[in-house]
């Protein structure tokens, strides 16, 4: 009997949810076979056996979410093989249990149980977290977990009743009926994530008068709430605002997808804005670096990333290199990239690496906007629709096409004459596109 | 259905296995003319005779040796310790011997023998007369110790030890043989050894004891009830084999334990029990397990000193109300 894992799949993946078996129980697997699909923090992937054998039991059902590390299911030698209960306590004797260590001190802390329970008594939780230090678990018994887990409740935005603050499954079941992190008691200093919902919401949970229901929260949704709210409280944005002459770009365009037809293949103007924003970052390789940890990071690849909206959320797949990719490599494997975003089916290093970003919401008609960093590129690229303007041209007052371009900068990789000589120079090369390319 | 002391259940039950199986005789001091310290054996010795009711010399060592050769040859003697304190001169032949025998002699003859033996203190008799080391023999394999803390019980399973073809240490308590309980009449039942009772069913809590301890649990749990805590009673009944399983489905159930001990409390037999406990539920834990065990101390023979070391109804009603404080139940 082999017991399956859930994977760690992406360097951030804490735990995963199992997105549907592709497998079923009874199924004879073959060494290589695709087991499960997995949804990760970032894609859903697929998982393949790396042994023969037949998936005798589906341990977590679709749409669950367990930690890295928990067994998820188990392959046996035939069809009908019986997994063992992991945790029976009554089947085996506890003849492998280590000796426990320091016999000698045993005894007072035993006594010291028996006589003095002072763990016992309930306490007010304690003030700034669990141990009053940043980043450690919250105290929390083992029975309250395991429902936290069930219940899909996020345990670290619960505040525990038992001693010293542990979580325990009244607490649990407290926030899984009220649909939302309990209510904290007013004497007690919160976590700032725990205080706004509590504050808002009342005693009552969601009966607040604006008949409300928790959604689900995919992973997805997470790792963009964790990711942009760490780049809006670390890194300062600054905002760089440029609106280009876009009629050369218009020109150009049609002038390539022309000769393009053939091949069957387009280049929208993303791909040429993508493109001309490495050809600047290679130009202004002091853009091209990250603030990480008090350090200053110089990066030597141009990797674009390049936002794409899904059901799901937010998905910034990243062209590798993209400065050495011809153009027509860098239409193709966009639209090659999104689709698979679309399907949830982009890898972990095909969503990661990404020095810079381009966030597009010129279909939508937007004149222009204001893009959030992505962490931890120093600069993204706001680009708004193409629009027909009255501009000044050759001194005369035409309607030009324009498109309105503002770059979010972090200030601490980079300075505002540093960002303001590279949108300059981004700005001139879509103005003049035959530089894209040469 | 009647009413009878633990005393005479167990004095009905060898009373009538004798009658069942001429092969059964006891062993022990005193329990013949004398009619035993405890009176389990009245009347026995005038019913049988004294080829089956034998008066032996105080010589623990002497006469457990001969019954396990008794044993060995095919009779089933039922041997009475006075106190379990004695057992200790006996020690080598209840461990290297009974428990040893079939398994080194490639299984030629088993032992079917058992020890009936009181433990227990309360009863001002001093450190040496009042332990609990039925642990002792709980710890050694080839050996099943199981200790019955009701009436009907204590019949049941000193029926089961009688035709059971191992060596069977019956543990019985001094502060149990006045205690009354239903016994079916006729009753044949036969216990099996190495299971568990839920003696109350509960949600909130599993409170878990053997022997005097169970007795007083269930007390316990009737007078919490009343507070409207739902306390569940696992008695352990068989200390060897024990019965891990019905615990642990237990505390899965209601997710926090108290463990309630007559004997000491380090390395004790609570601490088994908790460390199965965190084996089998640890995802079921909702608090830490709690342990009320006697005072690590010679039990002294003044009366207050006595009750003070012991484990008592509000001492383990004081371990429960903490534990379920701490799960968020706020009891009186």
């Amino acid at each position: 009997m082999t017991e399956i894992y859930m994977p760690r799949l992406s360097d951030t993946m804490e735990e995963g949810v199992i997105s549907s078996w592709v497998k079923n129980v009874g199924d004879k697997v073959t060494s290589g076979d695709v087991l499960v699909e997995i949804e990760t923090d970032k894609a859903v992937m697929e998982y393949e056996a790396y042994e023969d054998g037949y998936l005798v039991k589906q341990a977590v059902s679709e749409g669950d979410t367990v930690p890295i590390g928990e067994v998820i299911g188990h392959l046996g030698d035939s069809p009908d093989a019986v997994p063992e209960e992991s945790s029976s306590g009554g089947a085996a004797a506890p003849a492998e249990q280590e000796p426990a260590e320091g016999g000698g001190e045993q005894e007072p802390a035993a006594q010291e149980q028996e006589q003095q329970p002072a763990e016992q008594a309930p306490q007010q939780p304690a003030a700034s977290g669990p141990d009053g230090e940043e980043g450690t678990r919250p105290r929390s018994s083992p029975l309250a977990r395991r429902l936290a887990r069930e219940y899909g409740v996020d345990i670290e935005s619960i505040s525990g009743s038992g001693p010293k603050g542990r979580i325990v499954r009244a607490d649990i079941e407290a926030a899984a009926k009220q649909g939302q992190p309990q209510p904290e008691t007013p004497a007690t200093a919160t976590a700032p994530q725990a205080a706004a919902p509590a504050a808002s919401a009342g005693q009552e949970g969601y009966d607040d008068g604006r008949d409300s229901s928790e959604l689900q929260v995919s992973n997805v949704r997470k790792v963009i709430a964790r990711r942009l709210t760490q780049s809006k409280q670390e890194a300062p944005h600054f905002y760089l605002r440029r609106t280009i002459d876009a009629e050369p770009l218009k020109g150009f365009r049609s002038q390539i997808n022309a000769r393009l037809e053939s091949a069957g293949t387009k280049v929208s103007f993303n791909d040429l804005i993508v493109k001309a924003c490495a050809t600047a970052l290679r130009a202004h390789p002091e853009v091209n670096r990250s603030w990480v940890d008090e350090k200053l990071l110089q990066h030597g690849r141009v990797n674009v990333g390049v936002a794409v909206a899904v059901e799901a959320g937010l998905i910034v797949p990243v062209l590798h290199e993209a400065d050495r990719m011809p153009l027509s490599e860098i239409a193709q494997r966009s639209r090659e990239l999104a689709e698979r975003a679309r399907e949830g089916k982009l890898k972990p290093q095909e969503m990661s690496g990404g020095t810079f970003s381009v966030s597009n919401l010129g279909m939508y008609g937007m004149d222009s906007f204001s893009a959030v960093i992505n962490p931890p590129e120093a600069a993204i690229l706001a680009v708004g629709a193409m629009k027909q303007q009255p501009v000044v041209h050759e001194g005369e007052v035409v309607a030009r096409n324009t498109m309105a371009l503002e770059l979010s900068v972090d200030h601490r990789a980079v300075d505002g004459a540093v960002g303001a000589a590279f949108l300059k120079d981004l700005a001139e090369v879509l103005e003049n596109p035959m530089r894209i390319v040469v | 259905m009647s009413v009878i002391t633990y005393r005479q259940a167990l004095r009905d039950t060898l009373r009538a296995e004798m009658l069942r199986d001429d092969n059964v005789l006891l062993l022990g001091e005193e329990i013949g003319l004398f009619e035993g310290s405890y009176k389990i054996t009245e009347g026995l010795l005038n019913e049988f005779g004294e080829q089956r009711v034998r008066d032996t010399p105080i010589s623990e060592e002497g006469f457990v040796g001969a019954a396990v050769g008794t044993a060995m040859l095919g009779l089933r003697p039922v041997v009475e310790l006075m106190t379990i304190n004695f057992s200790l001169i006996a020690v080598d032949q209840i461990i290297n011997h009974a428990a040893k025998v079939y398994g080194m002699f490639g299984g030629q003859t088993s032992v079917p023998m058992v020890i009936r033996t009181p433990g227990g203190g309360g009863q001002q008799l001093g450190a040496t007369h009042s332990q609990n080391i039925e642990l002792f023999y709980a710890f050694v394999p080839g050996l099943k110790v199981i200790a019955p803390s009701s009436p009907a019980d204590a019949a049941a399973m000193l029926r089961a030890a009688i035709r059971d073809d191992d060596p069977v240490m019956l543990l019985e308590n001094l502060g149990l043989y006045n205690s009354k309980g239903e016994v079916p009449d006729g009753d044949e039942t036969v216990a099996e050894i190495g299971r568990a009772a839920v003696t109350r069913e509960g949600s909130d809590i599993t409170l878990i004891g053997y022997s005097r301890m169970a007795a007083m649990s269930l007390r316990v749990a009737e007078e919490l009830a009343e507070q409207d805590v739902s306390v569940e009673v696992v008695d352990l009944r068989s200390l060897r084999p024990l019965d891990r399983q019905t615990v642990v489905d237990s505390v899965r159930k209601t997710g926090c334990a108290v463990i309630a001990e007559d004997d000491w409390l380090t390395y004790g037999i609570g601490a088994e029990i908790a460390a199965s406990i965190q084996e089998g539920a640890f995802d079921y834990l909702d608090a830490p397990v709690r342990r009320v065990a006697m005072a690590e101390v010679p039990l002294p023979y003044a009366k207050p000193l006595e009750n003070a070391a012991l484990p008592s109804a509000e001492s383990i009603t004081t371990a429960v109300k903490e534990t379920l404080s701490a799960v968020g139940k706020r009891v009186g």
